[in-house]
């Protein structure tokens, strides 16, 4: 074995030192709010499928202030991860030609963001109306 | 003769990624607030919203199935792919063994899922 002990740079807390990489960090942390609902979501679907008593420790389960406290911190990763994902559209989307000229940016992230309020108005509007 | 190029499979789940990032992003703030914080804490909207007939009945339509299914499985193979991206920021090397943990993790999901929205039947 070599005894050689080459000198590497710690690259620890890296993204710390610069706000762009700290808000690139939080945008990629939201990835784990979105898998713990799904888990949320995925536990209530599997007790749905045990039956009725399974189904109602469930709902009873989400009043625990733990879960309130989570899906607080849910709602809003995921309301960041919405900003972001329009935000960065413009550059992950190819490029919209409009009468031979680029579309800019922040036309895209406003439609984005448009469609995005539309659809969660459309969704709560849809199960109000389902539920009643 | 030369060996035929090697099909990468990233775009299968750069799809994924990007059709549950798409989907988190318009329906997921208001997913989280309906089911997370009105109905556990009664604001908003009817008591019964999520009580066990109206849920099973949801389950078994098939748009309804089809609404649950595409949630669940593609949140999960979203974050799946941007977990398994991210490793290497925060300094774990991302080889097979965390690939198969972060897409394995969003394939048993989606398999419990099917199994779920199966066993409650049309």
């Amino acid at each position: 074995m070599s005894k050689r002990r080459p000198y590497v740079r710690s690259m620890d807390g890296w993204w710390r030192k610069n706000p762009f990489f700290v808000e690139y960090m939080i945008h990629e942390g939201t990835a784990l709010f979105v898998a713990a609902y799904a888990g949320v979501l995925l536990t209530g679907l599997y007790r749905l499928s045990q039956g009725e008593a399974a189904w109602n420790a469930w709902l009873a389960a989400l009043k625990n202030p733990w879960y309130i406290a989570f899906h607080l911190a849910a709602l809003a990763a995921l309301t960041y991860h919405s900003y972001t994902w329009f935000k960065i559209m413009p550059r992950t989307m190819p490029p919209v030609v409009v009468g031979g000229e680029r579309l800019p940016g922040w036309v895209i992230t406003a439609g984005g963001l448009a469609a995005a309020a539309a659809s969660c108005l459309g969704l709560l509007a849809l199960v109000w109306g389902m539920a009643r | 003769m030369k060996a035929p190029l090697k099909r990468s499979n990233a775009p299968i789940f750069w799809a994924l990624f990007g059709a549950g990032g798409m989907l988190s992003a318009l329906f997921g703030p208001m997913l989280v607030f309906i089911t997370g914080l009105a109905l556990p804490l009664g604001l908003l909207l009817p008591a019964d919203t999520m009580s066990y007939p109206k849920m099973l009945a949801f389950a078994q339509n098939i748009i309804g199935k089809g609404f649950i299914f595409a949630i669940i499985a593609l949140f999960l193979w979203h974050a799946a792919h941007r977990i398994f991206h991210s490793l290497h920021d925060i300094g774990i090397h991302a080889g097979t063994g965390a690939k198969l943990l972060c897409y394995g993790s969003a394939m048993l999901g989606t398999l419990i899922a099917a199994y779920a929205l199966l066993a409650i039947g049309f």
